[in-house]
């Protein structure tokens, strides 16, 4: 409406929006020649904690009880030895692939935590936290890695690629972004069918280069959904800083652009960013409307395990948002409160290794899932022709048995071979 | 002649083509400084600076979308897609626009300086977003050429050949083979012809076709075979858009029988264009049924990747089946 091709044309459309035909909102005319720019909107960050895990001056405090609090941070800390434990893992070849939330923990939590256990997570693939903060166990995190009979998907896909429909979080899809307007959808059924609730979509600043990113946005705002996304702006995506990434404020404008109301936070808050989920899901829910969270953080690990972030970005960089940890910023809050101690956390650390350590020692020694599951779940049944390959395929198997399914190391056994590394 | 691997084959082409035209473009996700998460295009951005390589956002179909428009305007692009699995939110782009654009304006504007390149393919257990072989959609769509290399050498001289096409081509790497794959490799530039297959061995009693990675599970079943005294002809597309219908055709006169394998799923897959063109041109000629070792129409799997592919036992036992029928 507003690439007119006269201001003629332009005039009358704006008499007509005046009168209130025609539905539109412009904020008035000018006869000023300016040229609006991206620094004209200034978007702040919500911080409520400064460094030191005290309550900023002027700032308020979201309403949390004690028992949220720690549940909060036994999250965080838990994905953050479970990191430190898989990064292990798989150098020492137990694992293929691995992939670490670390430095987002309480992007990830802290909006989590402001959603109930009927919401929908729609997620990217670094928010595992938000996973076992809505309870995966040890064991449920080992079946999926190392793609054993136990694991959810049927170990068909790459380790951290998780899902968990009892906890309502949706199964993890590498290609990046193709979550956004789903979750739209999503979000649009639970309204129609009036159960209260919404689904959260999370979502890297890279991902939000892709197509999809607008077009889910876009829907989203045009039909009124209750989602809320979730962008986690870490500073790179693989290699690409985001200074390569796009030339605008961050995403947080995105949003406001497309008619989505948007708060930008330090995601390394842990008060500021349980603030702004808590926010955010009443006023998804409560008008039916799309919601953006800009969580400003940084990635402190590799991309993954394939990665070596030492040829892009400096030691320097790391160490200045090393010293910004949010995990310690919460410890310093939670001991402040009087509702934690330093031997409460050596324990719970010294717990969680123990437990993470266990489970991989059980779960590792689990059977590869069953060879049918080749072709189940391709359809809801297999049809004739997959049947047909399968049982041609087992007529193969049956004649070189020690080259295939005898393959003692199963599932991670290619890897180990393979030339060339995933990013 | 120096002894290189494929990536570093592509390496050189691409070095080569910005060397020898100023016009050649260099884009993609993580390809600058970072050279690409295989490497392919190490050290390119230092040589020519950051006009002529740099890193994209991410976003498929933008990167497609303006190489076509750099392409329109004269520019020479070469556009990394991370992972061949991750082409598809640029379909529109390659299949409507890149494909298309030469012939809807009478040629009056055309895009072909545009080549993209995509590594593709299985063997590294990257399950089903980081392993597909998506040569067959590509294959159905008339204005686009479609190039796979199995070998160092032919990587260099069928990627030059490919970014100075006059045509949009798309050129998928055998990542599963990037390091794997060495040979001798001239330094000098030097092109190998499109639309052109190559005879890897020459054989008498069955022809074996395929492309990219795939060709070492043909060159390894045909040594099997030949301990039981069967000569196997092996030959390797190099291009599937346009293919070589009479290098094929020729053999297949000869040998009367033919197994085409890939790693892409069987249905609509590009074995089944080979098979019926030949059984067309060879029918009189032909001893067995045509026959296609494939990957399952599945999506690609992980634990049981083993099992799926098209290895060369699979192959073996359809050489011995065909030989016998």
């Amino acid at each position: 409406m507003t690439s007119h091709a006269n201001l003629d044309a332009y005039e009358n459309n704006y008499n007509s929006f005046q009168r209130g035909i025609v539905m539109a909102k412009f904020n008035g005319t000018t006869g000023t020649l300016r040229f609006t720019e991206s620094t004209d909107l200034s978007i702040p960050v919500l911080s409520i904690l400064n460094s030191e895990g005290e309550l900023r001056k002027g700032a308020r405090s979201p309403v949390i009880d004690k028992d949220t609090a720690l549940k909060i941070y036994r999250a965080m800390t838990y994905i953050r030895v479970l990191d430190e434990r898989m990064i292990s893992a798989q150098r020492q070849g137990r694992l293929s692939f691995y992939l670490t939330c670390a430095g987002e923990e309480a992007a990830v939590v802290g909006s989590i935590a402001g959603f109930t256990d009927r919401d929908m997570v729609m997620a990217q693939y670094r928010e595992q936290a938000a996973l076992r903060y809505r309870g995966f166990t040890s064991e449920q995190f080992m079946n999926q890695l190392l793609s054993n009979d136990l694991d959810l998907g049927k170990g068909r896909q790459m380790p951290v690629h998780y899902g968990s429909r009892a906890l309502n979080y949706m199964t993890i899809s590498s290609p990046l972004a193709t979550q956004i307007p789903q979750a739209a959808g999503y979000a649009y059924g639970q309204k129609l069918s009036g159960n209260d609730a919404c689904t959260v979509c999370y979502f890297g600043d890279g991902a939000a280069s892709e197509g999809d990113f607008h077009a889910g946005l876009n829907m989203a705002a045009v039909l009124n959904c209750p989602v809320v996304f979730v962008v986690r702006n870490n500073g790179y995506a693989i290699s690409t800083p985001s200074s390569e990434q796009f030339a605008g404020d961050g995403i947080a404008p995105r949003g406001i652009g497309y008619g989505i109301k948007t708060i930008r936070v330090d995601g390394n808050d842990i008060l500021a960013v349980y603030a702004a989920g808590v926010a955010a899901r009443k006023l998804a829910v409560d008008t039916s409307a799309p919601v953006m969270i800009e969580t400003m953080s940084y990635r402190l690990g590799a991309h993954s395990t394939s990665d070596d972030p030492t040829s892009y970005r400096n030691a320097e960089e790391e160490q200045l948002w090393a010293e910004k940890d949010p995990i310690l910023r919460m410890r310093k809050w939670l001991f402040g409160k009087g509702w934690w101690s330093d031997q409460q956390d050596h324990q719970l650390i010294t717990n969680y290794k123990k437990e993470i350590l266990d489970a991989l020692k059980s779960q590792e020694k689990r059977s590869a899932p069953s060879l049918n599951g080749l072709i189940t779940d391709v359809y809801q049944t297999p049809p004739q022709h997959l049947q047909q390959q399968y049982a041609e395929l087992q007529q193969h198997i049956d004649k070189y048995p020690d080259h295939y399914l005898a393959n003692p190391d199963k599932t991670n056994g290619t890897y180990q071979s393979a030339s060339v590394q995933l990013p | 002649m120096a002894q290189i691997n494929l990536l570093q084959a592509v390496n050189s082409a691409l070095d080569t083509a910005m060397d020898t035209d100023d016009r050649v473009i260099c884009l993609g996700e993580d390809i600058g400084k970072f050279g690409g998460v295989f490497r392919a295009t190490s050290d390119l951005q230092d040589k020519y600076g950051k006009a002529r390589c740099f890193n994209t956002p991410i976003t498929e179909q933008g990167i497609v979308g303006f190489s076509i428009g750099l392409a329109a305007q004269g520019s020479v692009p070469v556009a990394e897609i991370q992972f061949a699995d991750y082409i598809f939110p640029a379909f529109d782009q390659i299949v409507n626009e890149a494909a298309k654009f030469r012939y809807r304006s009478g040629d009056q504007f055309n895009c072909g300086g545009l080549t993209i390149r995509a590594p593709y393919g299985g063997g590294i257990s990257g399950g089903l977003y980081h392993s597909q072989s998506p040569e067959a959609y590509f294959c159905h769509t008339p204005g686009l050429k479609v190039v796979i290399p199995s070998t160092a050498y032919q990587a260099k001289g069928l990627l030059l050949a490919a970014i100075r096409d006059p045509d949009p081509v798309i050129f998928f790497e055998p990542k599963a083979i990037y390091r794997a794959e060495v040979g001798e490799v001239p330094e000098t530039d030097y092109v190998l012809p499109l639309g052109v297959a190559e005879v890897m061995t020459k054989g008498s009693d069955i022809t074996l076709v395929g492309w990219g990675a795939q060709m070492h599970q043909l060159h390894r079943a045909a040594k099997m075979a030949a301990k039981d005294g069967i000569s196997c002809e092996v030959i390797d597309l190099r291009t599937l858009l346009p293919w070589d219908v009479d290098t094929v055709a020729q053999s297949v006169e000869k040998t009367g029988r033919l197994i085409i394998s890939h790693e892409a799923p069987r249905t609509g897959g590009f074995a089944g264009e080979v098979s019926a063109t030949i059984q067309e041109c060879c029918f009189l000629s032909l001893e067995a049924p045509i026959l296609r070792i494939t990957g399952m129409d599945t999506p690609f799997p992980l634990v049981f990747e083993k099992e799926y592919m098209p290895d060369y036992l699979k192959v073996y036992e359809a050489i011995k089946a065909s030989v016998n029928f």
